[in-house]
């Protein structure tokens, strides 16, 4: 059996990660292949109900990546997005998704090595978890058994 | 229905040499609403643009996806090229299959795989896109230049006489920056401060400069075009309208013994002091933590002495708010200390000293008047090792570039202090030479040919002091790694050059990149070197790498001449990267407002026809939000979006991410 080969999606912000992993590029450091990038201007904007979407996508794992702590381009955002992060993560125990498969770093734009070690990190994090069946399973209970399971 | 066009950029080998991109193509072709794609070795070149603009007219393609680098390089080249179609530029996004995917993966089918996937998200992107329109802003036509060296004058200079107001602020008592303290400049051996203080007074006198100095920056708020800087004037203690800068409060002063900043600690100071005769503006300033009336309330020489009746021990910081529109930040570089250096004695030894220590042994306004004594015993040194890459180069001490400047300062210490001292002996250690400017190299080989300078190719492992003499314990790895032992009387290190201590602050206080070493960062290193990645601020000088003279002056008339095309409009464009808010579902929780960073959130009351309010929902001021767009994951109605990144494309996005083969077949 081939090895699992697990999809992760990375969600970052324009400013410091998305130019860290252009850093990464211009200095051809390679990591596993993986990963896809969706662009926001700043990790503040990212809505965290776009996760559980990638997750029923397909998706097995996600990094979520902004500037720095005192870094954001915007002043804030990274750190509106650490306090959604906080409160994400209970969400998720609650719904019985492992909150490993979501990965919350900072990377600069001057780090690329950082870049490239936080996906091949990420990769074999999950592909030791294993394929995501979470969602799939939570898609086949009925409306009627999630309130059995909340009454619980 | 929307009709997108995909082109597939081979970078000349550098996208196709590991992505097939005529495969990219082919699949893409597969997506729906694709009409038409290709693949071509250029397509930011003219007949790549050209391919481009025939596909628009040809397939009445209404977006178009450009799958080549990262959209920070060339998204204004291709959204121009489409809006020339007349499709608004929105419509146009970029694949970067470059940085994210063919140069960090190895040739083969998942690389090309990952390219394809990378289309198809954009495309789903593009097709639900809107179109937005440029917004217009008005210009504060005023520049603040932060840092007072000799590349913050410049920049001054070329702003003001451009017809623009400039507020140069400086952090020391005065300007001049590092270039003040040395003594000659290589390769011409022109006398420093000659050429640097005639650009000094013309600061002072320009009619459009507002010279602050001691003072820094304490917050900056806005955007290009309309900055808001808050700036901290700090307290001298001195009124300077009354000063008249006679000097005799500094000669009156009791306390005499600080060391000298401006002489890199190789002289003495008193607490009210001028840094040197001849700063500006020439007004001296109380060191509070030194002054003897400060610690005690004892002291009041200086005061009973000024007959301008200038001292004023109440003075107090002043917080001043100036409107400016751009920012160029010229705050220069600071070098590492001898104690930075376990092996050769970690400051310990005093006559071990730095590079700008030996500048100012050889400057002529310096401790010594420009006689090379040491520091220890104020004798002639009769051999000086000087050793070069002190620091720089060298992973060990955390430091792996290289400051640049040291190689030609190092030769030019070397022979004014032949110059200074015709019998006296000079060897340096180098690692390698590296004279790469205009006569830098005829310099050097002046260096060792006319004046007799010692180059030792190799590194010093130690330095130790017995018996008065400093022993220099080193390799010549010319002569196959031989030991080498030098009895020297001095030891000159070319410390390496480092971003200031407080430059990730100010980094962050203006919002801009910086690098691991805490350099700013620029906002592309071949095509963009002097801005930074926030619109409206220019980087000048040191503060960026470290640079020689000759390089900051060209860069800050670079920045002062981005400063000055911005100045040329009376309205700038912006791009329409907004968030709005949509009234009819607005319940007005206004969570948005207490999350937004720029306070871009106001309240709008929503009256019926009677004049009564029927809600309060929130408007978007298009003036002030700058699209983080935080409020729109915070909106619990989803009545807030942000162009551009709006939820719609994102979730569409986020849908293509992984592809589902079913739907192409
Ligand atoms: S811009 Fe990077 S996290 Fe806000």
């Amino acid at each position: 059996m081939s090895e699992f080969e697990p999809k992760i999606v990375a969600f970052v912000c324009n400013w410091c990660t998305y130019a860290g992993a252009d850093l990464a590029g211009t200095s051809r450091i390679k990591y596993a292949q993986n990963v896809r990038i969706v662009r926001f201007p700043c990790t503040g904007r990212i809505d965290f109900m776009l996760l559980l979407k990638a997750f029923e996508e397909g998706a097995d794992g996600i990094i979520v990546s902004g500037c720095h702590p005192a870094d954001c381009h915007y002043t804030s955002g990274n750190y509106h997005a650490r306090r959604r992060w906080m409160v994400f993560k209970d969400l998720l125990d609650f719904i019985g998704i492992d909150s490993r498969r979501i990965v919350f770093s900072w990377v600069s734009a001057a780090e690329g090595a950082k870049w490239a070690h936080l996906v091949n990190d990420t990769v074999s994090e999950i592909r030791n978890l294993g394929p995501m069946k979470e969602y799939k399973n939570l898609e086949n209970v009925s409306s009627n058994k999630i309130g059995e399971l909340i009454n619980d | 229905m929307a009709r997108i066009g995909v082109f597939i950029c081979h970078c000349g080998e550098n996208i196709a040499s590991t992505v097939d991109c005529g495969k990219v193509a082919e699949i893409s072709s597969k997506i729906p609403g694709v009409v038409f794609s290709t693949d071509y070795k250029y397509m930011c070149s003219d007949p790549g643009q050209t391919l481009i603009k025939d596909a628009i007219k040809k397939y009445k393609l209404t977006g178009v996806v450009v799958g080549a680098c990262s959209p920070r390089m060339h998204e204004p080249t291709f959204r121009k090229v489409v809006a020339s179609e007349g499709i608004n530029p929105f419509f146009c996004e970029m694949a970067n299959i470059r940085e994210h995917c063919s140069w960090v993966h190895p040739k083969g089918e998942e690389t090309t795989q990952k390219a394809a996937d990378t289309i198809r998200i954009l495309v789903e992107k593009v097709r639900n896109n809107e179109p937005l329109y440029p917004i217009k802003v008005p210009v504060t036509k005023r520049a603040l230049v932060i840092g007072g060296g000799i590349a913050g004058i410049q920049a001054s200079l070329d702003i003001a006489n451009a017809g623009n107001e400039v507020i140069l602020i400086e952090k020391e008592p005065s300007i001049g920056g590092h270039m003040a303290q040395l003594s000659e400049t290589f390769p011409t051996l022109d006398c420093s401060q000659c050429i640097l203080t005639p650009r000094m007074v013309e600061v002072a006198q320009h009619p459009n400069i507002t010279l602050m100095s001691y003072s820094e920056v304490e917050s900056l708020e806005g955007f290009i075009g309309n900055f808001k800087a808050t700036i901290r004037k700090k307290a001298r203690f001195i009124n300077e309208e009354l000063c008249n800068g006679c000097g005799d409060c500094t000669l009156k002063c009791p306390i005499k013994k600080i060391p000298d900043e401006f002489n890199a600690e190789m002289g003495k100071r008193p607490a009210i002091y001028v840094p040197f005769p001849q700063a500006v503006p020439n007004k001296p300033v109380i060191d509070k933590d030194n002054c003897t009336h400060f610690k005690n309330g004892k002291c009041q020489f200086c005061k009973t002495n000024c007959s301008a009746g200038a001292i004023d021990f109440d003075q107090q910081d002043q917080l001043i708010t100036v409107d400016v529109g751009a920012i160029v930040v010229a705050t220069g570089f600071t070098i590492k200390g001898t104690d930075f250096f376990p092996e050769y004695g970690y400051g310990k030894y005093k006559d071990v000293v730095t590079g700008l220590q030996f500048e100012r042994l050889l400057s002529s306004s310096g401790p010594t008047l420009g006689e090379v004594r040491r520091p220890s015993d104020g004798k002639v040194p009769k051999k000086v090792v000087f050793i070069a890459c002190a620091g720089s180069r060298d992973p060990a001490k955390g430091i792996e570039y290289c400051s640049k400047i040291c190689c030609m300062y190092t030769a030019k210490h070397a022979m004014l202090y032949k110059h200074k001292v015709p019998d006296g002996e000079a060897d340096i250690f180098y690692m390698d030479i590296r004279a790469g400017g205009k006569n830098y190299e005829e310099f050097v080989r002046r260096a060792v040919e006319e004046d007799d300078v010692n180059y030792i190719r190799g590194r010093v492992s130690k330095v130790y002091e017995k018996n008065g003499k400093l022993i220099v314990r080193g390799v010549d790895t010319l002569l196959n790694s031989t030991p080498v032992e030098i009895e020297a009387d001095m030891v000159v290190l070319a410390t390496a050059s480092v971003a200031h201590s407080d430059a990730e602050s100010l980094a962050q206080k203006l919002h801009i990149s910086y690098d691991s070493y805490n350099f700013f960062s620029e906002a592309h290193p071949k095509l963009r070197p002097v801005e930074t990645n926030t619109a409206g601020i220019t980087l000048a000088g040191a503060c960026q790498a470290p640079k020689d003279i000759p390089e900051s002056v060209a860069q800050a008339s670079a920045a002062a001449s981005k400063t000055i095309a911005l100045f040329s409009q009376d309205l700038l464009t912006r791009e329409p990267i907004i968030a709005v808010s949509n009234k009819s579902t607005c319940v007005g929780c206004f969570l948005c407002q207490s999350v937004c960073p720029y306070l871009a959130i106001e309240r709008e009351e929503i009256k019926d026809r009677n004049g009564n309010i029927i809600k309060t929902v929130a408007s978007i001021n298009s003036g002030l939000c700058q699209g983080c767009g935080t409020c729109v994951a915070f909106c619990r109605s989803k009545s807030i979006d942000l162009q551009g990144y709006t939820n719609n494309q994102v979730f569409s996005e986020v849908s293509a991410l992984f592809e589902r083969s079913e739907e192409y077949v």
